[in-house]
């Protein structure tokens, strides 16, 4: 073992002074850390590239869709991130700005893609379509590897339960108007209960606190307002 | 295949230490390794034939899922950490633990949290973070168990007995100190209900936060802790000292600087600043350097030793495992090149380059040192020596079977995502054909796992019956450490 000057130094400076050794191993952890987050935390704090007044907030029962997704773990399978390529916007549409992100806490732009990214899947299909699909997959998608989630179309929503997760963003951040209970109930209770009227049409029967409602409402309002931006900037000659 | 000859393992004196934690956190060890390994082959059987989701909210993917990455790293790998830590920081530093209450403490604790994750997961209680997906009061314990352990890993540095700090004991400081750093700061959240809570941070800024603790959680719980394992088991297991005391310094020193930044590499083409994405992926590359340093001085501290390796299970799970870091880490920095990234994010090749160094290094390396210390701490020989070089043989050729299934699955799927016709549109319009196609690698894959799973339930029976085996040798003073 090789015993020089150098090695001398580590010996004395840093091996001999556990204190000296743990505060030198903090702080070359942490300069990475800082130069990376700081900004991005001073960014998220104020108007700027990730704000955009085109995104509006998720209504109460987009964020209890949204719940809904994160405790299925669909992001494990979906992302919702189209990525400035040519053959991902082909596919899925325009590529995701970093605004369309500024509500979704937390993110959940994946990992993995075993099915469609997601981020333009709002509007794609009629809500029937969705609920179908959660119902039995490989109804709207033969061969589909994905498993059913019966359970959606029969266990309901929780209003209070809900009305505290958007007191909770709210106090984040989050812009709402009204967030006392009996509003947050109408509010659940009108959009929920316009997806069950254009559902019937369709011939199925459901109610506006079930959970696959919910998560209709979540699924397709994905990109909606980044889409509608984008294009009107698109048809403007604009590029950003 | 050569006869197998376990090298008599030395027998230390024990008196004055505590074994008693040593050998309880390595008996967890082996139970969540099992529990953690059967989730991974059950979800990979769900990938590759749906109906075995079951129909039960329980029990599908998108909640087992977690519950396989979360048993493996936290519960095997983080079981493997302590038992190796606290069996050769008493014996480097010539000290008991500080205190055996805070042990216990840390070891029932963590337990009690890997209990509760468990628990939650499968009942769909996420905060959808990977590898951080425990619900805050679960987040609020991980933070008193890491700080009682701390207190005990530092008290046992301040009442050490030698003068200079072992290599080891460097990189499991940077393990402890890093981990509480990452763990707390990714898990600030606004709790709406005891079960549910949004993060602090939203939207990129969230996913960056996410990715530095993601990514570092991949640095500083699964790397630089098994390479203190590595400078302690390696050497003692070969019986030679470390190759490279002055590069052990210098790739300590790089290692634990440069991972830091790798994080923004998972968020290539993403919408987050260049500079930040070019900042992860320079870094990421230069990471490599380091890497190979650790590499290198694992596998030259066995010169003089190869004769060895050929008949010696122990010390070719170890050699592999070093093999496997030293690939995995070259792998790594090529994938963050984003014009590499943009073919593969978001497909298995990703799942291939983590399990080549879950399974290749951390799992290696934690059966290498295992075969060693279960010998070394219940003071018997091997029941069966020759079921240890089966296990090996399973292992890597499970391994092999699934990275060459990944590699294959993901490069054909990144490629028939992007493949464009002629006219310039997409040449597989259908998204779902593709993934149909990937079902024969998804099976393999599966083959794959399951001959590691079967070689760790062998090593577990095999690891019993020692443990209720004959009469212990009788102990004899061996020099501590190898430095």
């Amino acid at each position: 073992m090789s015993d020089t000057k150098y090695g001398q130094f580590h010996r004395r400076v840093f091996e001999r002074k556990a204190a000296v050794f743990a505060v030198a191993t903090t702080v070359a952890i942490s300069i990475g850390a800082l130069v990376e987050l700081v900004p991005m935390f001073m960014a998220d704090s104020s108007l700027s590239w990730q704000r955009g007044a085109y995104v509006t907030p998720y209504t109460p029962l987009e964020v209890a869709g949204r719940d809904i997704y994160t405790r299925e773990g669909c992001y494990l399978c979906h992302s919702q991130m189209v990525r400035p390529m040519r053959a991902e916007i082909l596919r899925y549409g325009p590529w995701t700005r970093a605004a369309e992100y500024q509500y979704d806490r937390p993110f959940l732009l994946g990992s993995r893609r075993l099915g469609p990214d997601l981020q333009r899947v709002g509007q794609k299909y009629p809500d029937a379509w969705h609920y179908e699909h959660m119902r039995d997959p490989r109804s709207t998608s033969p061969g589909s590897v994905m498993p059913p989630y019966p359970w959606l179309i029969h266990d309901k929503i929780d209003v209070v339960d809900i009305a505290k997760s958007v007191r909770a963003l709210e106090r984040l951040g989050t812009p709402y108007v009204g967030t006392d209970n009996a509003t947050i109930a109408g509010s659940l209770q009108s959009q929920g209960g316009g997806i069950v009227a254009g559902l019937s049409s369709a011939g199925i029967t459901a109610e506006w606190d079930d959970e696959i409602i919910a998560l209709t409402a979540y699924l397709q309002r994905l990109g909606r307002d980044g889409r509608a931006y984008l294009e009107q900037l698109e048809q403007q000659g604009g590029n950003q | 295949m050569s006869q197998t000859t376990t090298n008599p393992i030395p027998v230390d004196s024990d008196s004055g230490y505590d074994m008693g934690i040593v050998k309880m956190f390595f008996t967890a060890t082996v139970v969540w390794a099992l529990v953690g390994m059967l989730v991974g082959v059950i979800i990979a059987l769900q990938l590759a034939w749906w109906p075995a989701n079951l129909g039960l909210p329980w029990t599908t993917f998108g909640r087992l899922r977690p519950l396989h990455t979360n048993a493996v790293v936290f519960a095997f790998a983080g079981n493997v950490c302590f038992t190796g830590i606290y069996h050769s920081m008493q014996r480097l530093l010539k000290t008991r633990m500080f205190n055996d209450t805070l042990s216990r403490i840390h070891f029932w604790g963590w337990q009690l949290i890997i209990v509760s994750a468990a628990i939650t997961l499968p009942l769909g209680l996420t905060q959808s973070k990977e590898y951080a997906e425990l619900i805050w009061p679960i987040d609020v314990a991980i933070t008193i168990v890491w700080v009682i352990f701390a207190i005990n890993f530092f008290g046992t540095i301040a009442q050490r007995k030698v003068e200079h700090l072992y290599v080891s004991i460097w990189f499991y400081m940077s393990f402890v100190l890093t981990i509480a750093v990452l763990h707390i700061t990714n898990s600030l959240v606004m709790p709406a209900t005891f079960l549910r809570s949004y993060p602090i941070y939203a939207g990129l800024t969230d996913a960056l936060v996410q990715w530095w603790y993601g990514h570092n959680a991949v640095g500083f719980f699964l790397t630089t802790p098994f390479l203190g394992l590595m400078y302690y088991y390696l050497p003692r297991a070969a019986e030679r000292p470390v190759y490279s005391y002055r590069l052990s310094i210098i790739h300590f020193w790089a290692l634990v600087f440069l991972y830091i930044w790798a994080g923004p590499h998972h968020l290539l083409y993403s919408a987050l600043p260049d500079w930040a994405q070019t900042v992860g992926m320079v870094f990421s590359i230069v990471l490599l350097a380091p890497s190979w340093g650790g590499m290198l001085n694992g596998l030259l501290t066995l010169r003089g030793a190869w004769d060895r390796v050929r008949t010696d299970p122990i010390l070719k799970f170890m050699v592999v495992a070093v093999s496997f870091y030293g690939m995995s880490t070259f792998e790594g920095p090529m994938m963050s090149i984003r014009a590499v990234n943009s073919l593969a994010h978001y497909t298995n090749w990703v799942i291939g380059h983590v399990h080549s160094g879950a399974l290749g290094w951390v799992g290696m390396m934690s059966f290498g040192m295992m075969y060693w210390m279960v010998q070394n701490i219940w003071k018997r020989p091997l029941k069966h020596p020759t079921w240890a070089s089966h296990h090996f043989w399973l292992a890597t050729i499970g391994i092999v079977i699934y990275t060459i299934a990944m590699w294959a699955a993901g490069l054909m799927e990144g490629l028939q995502w992007r493949a464009l016709t002629d006219a310039g549109q997409l040449a597989n319009p259908i998204f779902l054909d593709i993934t149909l196609r990937l079902q024969p690698f998804l099976w393999l894959r599966l083959i794959g796992g399951t001959m590691y799973l079967g070689g760790a339930i062998m090593m577990a029976i095999n690891f019993w019956q020692t443990i209720r085996g004959p009469e212990p040798i009788a102990a004899e003073p061996v020099a501590v450490g190898a430095d």
